[in-house]
């Protein structure tokens, strides 16, 4: 048992931390910090310059372009670029659908897409929850029905995040009805320029627009771009359970720039002359919340070790979502109480007003959202219920 | 980077395990400990026997010279099976504190090693806290020969112990760093008074009071203590937080199987979803929990301040994760869980202990924002 990394992974660590050196504005550091994704053309920029360094798809394998690093490597990367201020990559094309495409799809999709994700021409956005079908994604009603050479989508797509500015959506839709739910669900690759495809924003608590509703008519869809069989949509989702381990801890470690956030402020106000950092009420409640985060950084080096032994790690992955989601939600709700009074500051009216000013609170009330998408802490405990404990 | 025990560590687990399961069988807990002196007594002879007694000592003083790792692996088990020795005091901190510390030192770890005899450390005083940097309790050299006079409030383990061995000012003011030196005192010195408790996790204490004794042998220099003793603390620290995590998981385990096969209303209490998500939130504390020990345990190599923020951390966090497992295993299990004679009590007041024992939680989150 040792924590020590190899002469060669710290020289990789010189290599990764030169990098981010190079190639991260400090314009970003404030949003970054809340947790906020950047604007797209920013996020677009970012991945580019990785992609002209290799490094565009960390979690990739070498043959589809990625990096084939070990998980201490992913750990080096992902933890240097949160010390550096950079952001976590966008994730909805790199780890949603790519490893499906790479492991299911046919050749020429592969040839098509993975490129566009890693070099980040494409733009992907996620068609699955509908207004019917939210946790339980099994009973959703869009169709895609064969019509020659295509299938044609119709129905309603829900909370689709980013789909104002992607230029490829990827849809789950029912292409048979079949006894079980789960059956007779296919997974489509769609041009979002494809006709009859509408969308219409979703206002959200943090005025930050990142979904939107999109609306599926009468939308022909090459029958090639269906994703490995039809009908089998479903099953395709369990290769993103195997890599659900270094998606989170790429999350998680992404923490500390929270905290670094909250010390600043905390730091940077004074209450009676006395950095509100240095008060014993406001300093318990920090140390409370960096110790549970030096938790969560060590339950994802325990998961990246048993990803490197090639062991089953079983529901820590699920575990690291349920504590990173509550951790976020509590480091920013510390970073307002850090703000005090200016808190109330949320935008100026006419210019002007701190740079934290709207992002810090727009962090807290994003970080809402954190423990009810991808499986709601609720659904979280009934999958370490049912899979790991066997109730 | 790997978080797995060695093949060996494997082995000594596996046999601590074989051995506490035999000698502390849970369903005879409460009639065994009964007669807890004999079988405490016959567990250290096995664990001599077995060399665990002399696995945490230095080589250079006549041990094994394991690793904490090693101990971390024997205490996981200790945990689980509620083993309530005095090891922690007596094979892993007294050695931490004395080794290289002279003949006596020597003699008193030889003795620890074969079984012969138990010591335990005394470092609390009354208005002092958790805080190892407050001694009254005074030594003044006269005659060639120290005198000691004041108190001990707490001796971590004590009650049995042949040898305690006590830090005292040699000068400075109470709470002052310098001046904290370490004496190796006879149980039966002249002068010292010896007062002995249970704990409701039937670990037996002590609290001394030092009259004039002038028995006690120096160990170490004089004056420069206090490093020696947050080391050695901090190796204790850490073999507590690995029993918490055995203990933790001995008390989820048997939760988890009370849940499947406890029937109210016609069906298995473990399928309401309440008490699912309640049996979740304590898998993710153990998993918090685990880490923790695992991560302090091995920083304890590390320079001073990175040490002691990973050792104050993982005391919070396992403290904290301890107490709800317990408690929830205890709420979880209903009417039987508060009953004695389920050993799933005895895990709740053991973690209740370990909390308090080298400084509570709230103790050790004072420390860590210290060192921000």
């Amino acid at each position: 048992m040792n924590l020590d990394f190899t002469d060669d992974e710290l020289a990789f660590r010189d290599e990764v931390r030169a990098f981010f050196a190079e190639h991260v504005p400090d314009s970003w550091l404030v949003r970054v910090r809340a947790g906020l994704r950047l604007e797209p053309d920013e996020l677009i920029a970012y991945q580019k310059a990785l992609a002209a360094r290799g490094w565009g798809a960390p979690t990739w394998p070498v043959e589809y372009g990625g990096t084939g690093w070990s998980p201490a490597q992913i750990y080096i990367f992902e933890s240097e670029s949160a010390r550096a201020g950079a952001p976590i990559q966008f994730h909805q094309g790199l780890e949603l659908i790519g490893p499906i495409i790479f492991t299911y799809g046919s050749q020429a999709l592969k040839d098509r897409y993975l490129p566009g994700i890693i070099n980040a021409d494409d733009w992907w956005c996620q068609g699955y929850s509908e207004p019917g079908a939210g946790s339980d994604l099994a009973s959703l009603r869009t169709t895609a029905v064969r019509d020659g050479d295509h299938y044609v989508l119709n129905g309603q797509k829900m909370w689709t995040s980013y789909a104002q500015v992607a230029s490829h959506m990827f849809v789950l839709a029912r292409t048979s009805q079949e006894a079980k739910r789960q059956q007779g669900i296919s997974l489509l690759l769609v041009d979002m320029k494809t006709p009859g495809i509408s969308i219409r924003k979703i206002d959200t608590m943090d005025e930050k627009y990142s979904t939107n509703e999109v609306f599926l008519d009468d939308v022909r869809v090459p029958a090639g771009n269906v994703v490995g069989e039809e009908g089998r949509g479903w099953e395709y989702g369990k290769v993103l359970l195997d890599r659900e381990r270094m998606v989170c801890s790429a999350t998680a470690l992404h923490l500390t720039q929270v905290l670094d956030g909250v010390r600043e402020a905390a730091r940077a106000r004074l209450v009676g002359g006395v950095p509100l950092i240095e008060t014993p009420a406001f300093s318990g409640q920090l140390a409370q919340i960096e110790i549970e985060a030096m938790a969560l950084e060590t339950m994802v080096l325990r998961l990246l070790a048993d990803l490197a032994a090639g062991v089953s790690s079983g529901p820590r992955g699920s575990m690291v979502k349920l504590r990173w989601s509550d951790l976020y939600q509590r480091a920013t709700g510390l970073w307002m109480e850090a703000l005090g009074p200016e808190a109330a500051h949320f935008r100026a009216l006419d210019g002007g007003g701190p740079d934290v000013m709207p992002y810090a609170m727009q962090g807290a009330l994003y970080s809402r959202v954190t423990s009810i998408y991808g499986g709601s802490s609720e659904i979280q405990h009934n999958i370490i219920a049912r899979r790991a404990l066997g109730l | 980077m790997n978080f797995e025990y060695s093949d060996e560590q494997v082995m000594l687990a596996d046999s601590a395990d074989r051995l506490a399961a035999e000698l502390w069988p849970s369903a005879d807990r409460l009639g065994l400990l009964g007669n807890g002196e004999a079988l405490v007594c016959r567990s250290w002879a096995m664990m001599a026997e077995l060399g665990w007694l002399m696995l945490p000592i230095a080589e250079a003083d006549g041990g094994l010279g394991g690793s904490a790792v090693d101990v971390m692996a024997i205490m996981e088990r200790i945990g689980r099976h509620l083993v309530a020795v005095p090891y922690v005091a007596s094979a892993v901190l007294v050695p931490a504190l004395i080794s290289g510390g002279g003949e006596q030192a020597s003699a008193v770890m030889g003795a620890i090693a074969a079984g012969a005899a138990r010591a335990a450390v005394g470092l609390l005083e009354a208005g002092g806290g958790y805080d190892q940097a407050h001694v009254a309790l005074t030594a003044r050299p006269e005659g060639g020969r120290w005198v000691l006079e004041g108190a001990k409030l707490h001796v971590e383990d004590g009650a049995g112990a042949d040898w305690f061995v006590v830090t005292a000012r040699t000068s400075g003011g109470v709470s002052e760093r310098d001046g904290i030196s370490l004496f190796l005192v006879p149980a039966g010195a002249p002068g010292l008074s010896v007062s002995r408790f249970r704990a409701i996790d039937y670990h037996h204490h002590a609290r001394l009071t030092l009259n004039g004794v002038r028995d006690a042998v120096l160990i170490g220099e004089v004056g420069g203590a206090l490093p020696q003793v947050e080391l050695a603390v901090d190796r204790a620290i850490c073999a507590h937080l690995a029993e918490a995590v055995g203990s933790m998981e001995a008390a989820h385990e048997a939760t988890l199987e009370y849940l499947r096969t406890r029937k109210q209303f016609g069906v298995a209490i473990g399928t309401f979803q309440a008490l699912q998500h309640r049996a979740v939130d304590m898998a993710v504390a153990l998993e918090e929990a685990r880490s923790m020990a695992y991560r302090a345990t091995l920083s304890l190599g590390l320079a001073r301040e990175e040490r002691r923020r990973a050792v104050s951390a993982a005391k919070v966090r396992v403290g904290q994760c301890g107490l709800f497992v317990g408690r929830q295993a205890v709420q979880l299990h209903g009417g039987v869980g508060f009953s004695d004679e389920l050993v799933i009590s005895h895990h709740l007041k053991r973690q209740m202990m370990l909390d308090h024992a080298h400084g509570s939680a709230e103790h050790h989150l004072a420390l860590f924002a210290a060192l921000r």
